[in-house]
């Protein structure tokens, strides 16, 4: 009996994601009572030393816990306790702005270098210089600039998301076929008309590659600009957890960046799949 | 030659050399056409015929001289000036009908969506893409993708359609079919048509006039051949006619021979006036040995 690639792929897959809880669980059981303790003593040193508890939660801690914030996600009991589903709508949020920005900014200034040699050389060294620098060393200057965490956390996506989207459009519109720019010019048509007829859906794929790349950049970098700057969001949640040495809401924040980050690939995959053309 | 649809003046090409000085690709090229006329480049690579095809599109400058299309100098593209690319050149985005209602839209801007379908459909319909419309050039196969092209390229009604090679990426059955369409749709429109080729037998069924060029770098054009065969030739039956290998042979001898010596040999060569040959039963021709033809059993039978 031969099952298709897919399912076969699936089952390895369920197996392989098993094997890892039953590894995961094993590692982190308790390993009975520890003997030779006075039951006061027992009390203040916790589970960990009586029992033999791991530190580290188990999967069934980290399953319950999960489960918990799953069952309430947008609850609100002050600052330093909110739901995950808030955390996560904050960090959303200032990357969907920060990265709308960028988008504005960098696919009509890519499409402005692509088309002029010109703007494009005297550009060259600007970008060549500014792309290389890590999001977060903007982040002192934007700070003393903006005097606002949230806005600076927001410029800080934008300035890393920036680079791969107008870099990627410019590449796009300058590698446009020439034969498809010398059709539109037999037909007579205009510049506007041109670079929303032909070289606009012919860069397409290219510039939603770069889109793509840039969110996957803006997602990286926001739970470490959340770490710097506070208050809410994902990556906030995080450093919060850690300080209060809750490595169960850690590890479930960890999965939620990485879930929320697949998705927000997935979608612009999507979009770029729409705008691909056969050739 | 005394009416100049299409005139060509003393245009030349230049490129900066690598040692500092330049390439002459060609210079003082003349060449006019009447209109409603067929005619083809015949040249080898590198002398020039694409940049003379470019420089007629308007889609390349000449470095000197000047183009004059019906009484006026041009100057960029036109939408007078089809081109039909070597390539195809659609937009792989766009369906069959959307390649050639682009066409349509640019040239008449202020038509509506259902009258620009109506015309692209028509041309489609010309070209024998009926029921194709709604595919996409993906979907198509070499020949289908150059109807397209011609579709597109006849869809705004250009005074002049000019075509690079048009067929020579296309097998010889296809080519063969796009050969009797191209012809038929010029003859019913009278249009008149500039094409390049590298194919004998193309420019003797398509062409009235066959332009001959020299090698290049400082190509020139170095004769005229005016078709002597009559309009109504067909495709199958051509090679019967008395005057094709004349033809043929005096094309094929200038590829293979002349078009390589002609600047050597020939110095009194006047660029503005180009000799035009018409050749016919003057050729030599090679006559079969007397045995075989007593032998042959078509004589017999003809007897």
């Amino acid at each position: 009996m031969t099952f298709s690639l897919r399912l076969r792929a699936a089952i390895v897959s369920v197996v392989l994601f098993a094997a890892f809880i039953g590894v995961w669980h094993l590692a982190t059981r308790s390993s009975g009572p520890a003997t030779n303790m006075s039951p006061e003593y027992a009390k203040l040193m916790g589970l960990t030393a009586t029992q033999g508890k791991s530190a580290m939660p188990g999967p069934l801690d980290v399953g319950a816990k999960l489960w918990e914030h799953l069952k309430r996600p947008f609850y609100d009991n002050g600052p330093n306790d909110k739901g995950l589903g808030i955390q996560l709508a904050y960090s959303i949020g200032r990357v969907g702005l920060g990265y709308l920005i960028a988008v504005i900014v960098a696919i009509p200034l890519g499409f402005l270098i692509g088309m002029s040699p010109l703007i494009s050389r005297a550009l060259d060294p600007f970008i060549q210089v500014l792309k290389p620098i890590s999001p977060l060393a903007w982040m002192p200057l934007a700070l003393y600039t903006i005097k606002d965490s949230s806005i600076s956390a927001i410029f800080v996506i934008f300035i890393c998301s920036v680079w791969p989207m107008l870099l990627n459009t410019a590449f796009g519109v300058a590698s446009v076929r020439k034969e498809w720019i010398n059709v539109a010019r037999t037909l007579e048509v205009g510049t506007v008309r041109r670079a929303f007829t032909v070289i606009l859906p012919a860069a397409a794929p290219t510039i939603l590659t770069g889109m793509r790349i840039s969110i996957g950049i803006a997602w990286l970098v926001i739970v470490a600009a959340e770490m710097l700057v506070g208050g809410t969001g994902i990556g906030y949640f995080v450093w919060n957890e850690w300080n209060n040495l809750s490595i169960t809401n850690v590890i479930i924040a960890i999965l939620m960046i990485g879930i929320v980050g697949m998705l927000l690939d997935q979608i612009l995959a999507r979009f770029t799949r729409m705008v691909t053309f056969p050739e | 030659m005394t009416d100049k649809f299409i005139s060509i003046e003393g245009i030349a090409r230049r490129y900066p050399g690598a040692s500092g000085g330049t390439t002459t690709v060609f210079e003082n090229l003349w060449l006019s056409m009447a209109r409603g006329e067929f005619g083809c480049v015949i040249g080898h690579s590198g002398c020039g015929k694409t940049t003379v095809l470019n420089i007629l599109a308007g889609l390349d400058e000449p470095s000197e001289g000047a183009v004059i299309v019906d009484g006026q100098a041009i100057e960029g593209t036109s939408l007078d000036r089809a081109v039909i690319f070597q390539s195809h050149a659609l937009l792989p985005w766009r369906t069959v009908l959307g390649n050639v209602a682009y066409a349509v839209s640019s040239k008449w801007r202020k038509w509506d969506r259902a009258r620009v379908k109506a015309h692209a459909q028509k041309f489609i319909d010309l070209v024998g893409l009926t029921g194709s419309e709604h595919k996409r050039p993906s979907e198509l196969s070499g020949g289908m993708k150059q109807r397209v092209g011609i579709a597109r390229a006849l869809s705004i009604t250009p005074k002049i359609m000019l075509m690079d090679e048009p067929f020579s990426a296309l097998d010889a059955l296809t080519r063969g079919t796009l050969q009797d369409e191209v012809r038929r749709i010029c003859l019913e429109t009278g249009q008149t048509a500039f094409m390049i080729t590298h194919d004998v037998d193309e420019a003797i069924y398509l062409a009235d006039k066959i332009f001959l060029m020299t090698n290049g770098p400082g190509a020139v054009l170095a004769e005229i051949v005016e078709n002597p065969l009559p309009k109504d030739r067909g495709r199958i039956d051509l090679h019967r006619h008395p005057y094709y290998y004349a033809l043929r042979n005096h094309i094929i001898d200038f590829l293979v021979t002349r078009s390589k010596s002609f600047t050597a040999d020939v110095t009194n060569h006047d660029p503005r006036n180009v000799p035009t040959v018409r050749p016919g039963l003057t050729e030599p021709t090679i006559v079969s040995s007397p045995r075989a033809i007593e032998t042959s059993p078509v004589q017999t039978i003809a007897r």
